[in-house]
């Protein structure tokens, strides 16, 4: 690695893997974060296979600044000297640190974060040295000396990040880096990255199916579905409000759509009469499509008083439940009237309510917590 | 890779004798028979050699310099081919792992025979290729270089049918290593030399040493291979097997020095299986 010409990412990746086609075109800029979330299936794997060089790019270009790290000669770069292009594994620059830490496991904790800089040729006793500041900033200071086998999950995820940063790399990719630690363990590294991506400079492509690392760690989000980009923007943007139904169920929000009836209010369609939405956001045109997004969590629930339950007003609306599902810290519900509806409860409210499968339940979303905008 | 502290790998490893312990208490009684005549069929002609052996003349019998020659050639061929094996045999055996299935089901076929062939055939193999009027035999008369019935020779034939046991072991090995702490470490900026030393060979060591014990022991007890292409003749190519079968047929010579040089050669691979348990881990109980 040369660790020296960064600048910014930009692929564009197409790549197979048996039927499966990956088309997708991302930029990073030096210092950015950007996440792609989706599902197991949708190609963010090999998303980053084909950047680290260890898929081949059916056509494409893999850029770091200036630098051509992989490119097929079918491409329309516009440049002159468009031809095909393949940098060793050896001379990318490019940092992987997946789900499994894959420390060598014949070798102590420095030496595994000293393998990078030893291999791109610093002296021992100075990698040595550099390694055990590395190990510093990951917070395993007096745990130099210990094979993988002696440290726990999450020590070993630390060493691993501490070794691809200390190898110095151009770009950095991270493939779910915390899906095989516990929650706590998580949490911590979570932050201990937020904390070193400052620091780096570099560009950083996060791919994960969490949208929790997404909010922590990254600038901006794409959504990835069955090899493309659905949707990119800014973070709170692409999480904030989802554009399809399939980036709604990965953000963990209720995506609804209907018709505006007033600048800021929409009207949606259920199976048992519509209901009526208000919320902030953009200003609406009477009459042309619109969609509400909210959270599951943000709706209340409280027994449905027997009469009236046609009748509702804005934000309200009436519903039977259809399924019970153990949500975070609660119960989601779903119900026969709206099933593409998510609710989630407290379960001290799930107790009170005395929630069963057909329990008729009065719902209200207050519209200080409904986004509402145009819907193309 | 799953993450388990030390006192997760012992907890799991008593586990598993629990559940073997288990396991023997439900199979059935009556096959402890077969198992004991099995055992016994491995063991006893051993005790016999021990039992029916002269111990009075083992001293003169071992200590004479004919047995020492022989001992000394042995162990010099054997030390030899199994060098020859280390430089041959783990270049051979990562091609193998590296291949792709139908390639490496071929490669591991063609090393596999001299496994599986009487040594008297890979003996007749090697004379048809470098005897006197061998494939390259003729080549390397006319070089002036007589390769059967020579120390070389020995080398060769030992090599021959040690190989094997050294690229089965090792290929082994780096299958079940795999290559994804290869990838790790060329994404580090490891040129693939370094990649080789610093984490393909440790990562391969138990195995490589398991190998080569496998493959000097081989190479120590090679007779028949040995016997048609380099011959019996002594200090050149009479190794400890042909001097066991010289004395054993040799007129004059008394059936317990045959015995005696016997045990020494049982000693030694008692000695190589010694340590090749202590070098590996997971070493059966």
């Amino acid at each position: 690695m040369t660790g020296t010409n960064g600048g910014e990412l930009d692929a564009r990746v197409v790549a197979e893997v048996g039927d499966f086609r990956l088309d997708v075109e991302v930029a990073v800029a030096a210092s950015e974060v950007l996440a792609v979330l989706g599902p197991n299936g949708s190609g963010k794997s090999t998303l980053l296979a084909a950047i680290a060089g260890h898929h081949p790019l059916t056509a494409g270009a893999v850029r770091i600044g200036e630098r051509v790290l992989s490119r097929t000669p079918t491409i329309d770069t516009g440049a002159i000297d468009a031809g095909a292009a393949e940098v060793d594994l050896a001379e990318r620059s490019v940092g992987l640190l997946g789900q499994h830490p894959l420390l060598f496991p014949h070798l102590t904790a420095l030496e595994n974060v000293a393998f990078g800089p030893r291999a791109q040729g610093m002296a021992k006793r100075e990698a040595r040295v550099a390694a055990s500041d590395w190990l510093d900033r990951v917070g395993l200071t007096g745990l130099e000396r210990r094979l993988p086998s002696a440290l726990s999950g999450g020590q070993q995820q630390r060493v691993a990040l501490a070794r691809v940063l200390a190898a110095q790399p151009d770009v950095l990719l991270l493939d779910e880096p915390f899906a095989a630690l516990d929650v706590q363990t998580a949490a911590a590294m979570r932050r201990l990255v937020a904390e070193q991506r400052s620091t780096l400079g570099i560009p950083t492509l996060l791919v994960t199916h969490d949208p929790l690392d997404a909010i922590v760690l990254a600038d901006r989000a794409a959504i990835l579905h069955t090899g493309r980009i659905v949707q990119q923007g800014p973070t709170a943007e692409v999480l904030g409000h989802p554009r399809t139904p399939f980036a709604a169920a990965l953000a963990g929000v209720n995506l609804l759509t209907g018709v505006a009836i007033a600048r800021d209010a929409v009207r949606v369609a259920g199976a048992s009469g519509p209901i009526a939405l208000r919320g902030t956001g953009e200003a609406l045109r009477v009459g042309t499509p619109a969609s509400v997004v909210f959270s599951p969590a943000s709706v209340h629930a409280r027994a449905a008083a027997s009469a009236d339950p046609s009748q509702s007003a804005d934000n309200a609306w009436f519903g039977a439940v259809a399924s019970l599902e153990p949500a975070r810290g609660g119960v989601r519900i779903v119900t026969d009237e709206h099933p593409d509806l998510a609710i989630d409860v407290p379960s001290t409210a799930a107790v009170a309510l005395d929630l069963s499968t057909g329990s008729r339940l009065a719902f209200h979303v207050a519209p200080a917590d409904v986004s509402v905008r145009t819907h193309s | 890779m799953t993450a388990s502290s030390p006192a997760g790998v012992t907890a799991r490893a008593s586990e598993t004798r629990r559940d073997d312990a288990a396991a023997a208490r439900r199979f059935p009684l009556w096959l402890y028979l077969p198992a004991a005549v099995g055992a016994a069929v491995l063991a006893l002609p051993l005790v016999a050699l021990l039992v029916r052996l002269d111990w009075t003349q083992v001293p003169a019998a071992v200590a004479s310099p004919a047995a020492l020659q022989a001992l000394t050639l042995s162990l010099a061929t054997a030390a030899i081919a199994t060098g020859v094996c280390i430089v041959l045999g783990v270049p051979l055996a990562m091609v193998i792992a590296r291949s792709s299935k139908g390639i490496a089901a071929v490669l591991r076929t063609l090393t596999t025979l001299p496994l599986v062939l009487p040594p008297l055939v890979g003996g007749i193999a090697l004379l048809a290729l470098l005897g006197r009027n061998g494939l390259f035999g003729e080549t390397l008369g006319v070089l002036g270089l007589r390769i059967p019935f020579t120390t070389a020779a020995v080398v060769i034939a030992q090599t021959f049918v040690a190989l094997p046991f050294l690229v089965i072991t090792v290929e082994g090995s780096l299958r079940t290593a795999g290559t994804r702490y290869e990838t790790v470490a060329a994404g580090l900026g490891a040129r693939r030399f370094t990649v080789f030393r610093r984490i393909t060979l440790p990562l391969v060591a138990p195995g490589l040493i398991a190998g080569t014990v496998l493959c000097f022991a081989r190479a120590l007890g090679e007779f028949g291979a040995t016997a048609l292409f380099a011959g019996n003749s002594a200090g050149i190519t009479r190794t400890m097997p042909l001097a066991i079968y010289t004395a054993f047929n040799g007129a004059g010579v008394s059936e317990d020095t045959a015995i005696a040089l016997s045990l020494m050669l049982v000693l030694v691979a008692v000695a190589v299986l010694v340590l090749m348990r202590s070098w590996r881990e997971d070493a059966p109980r």
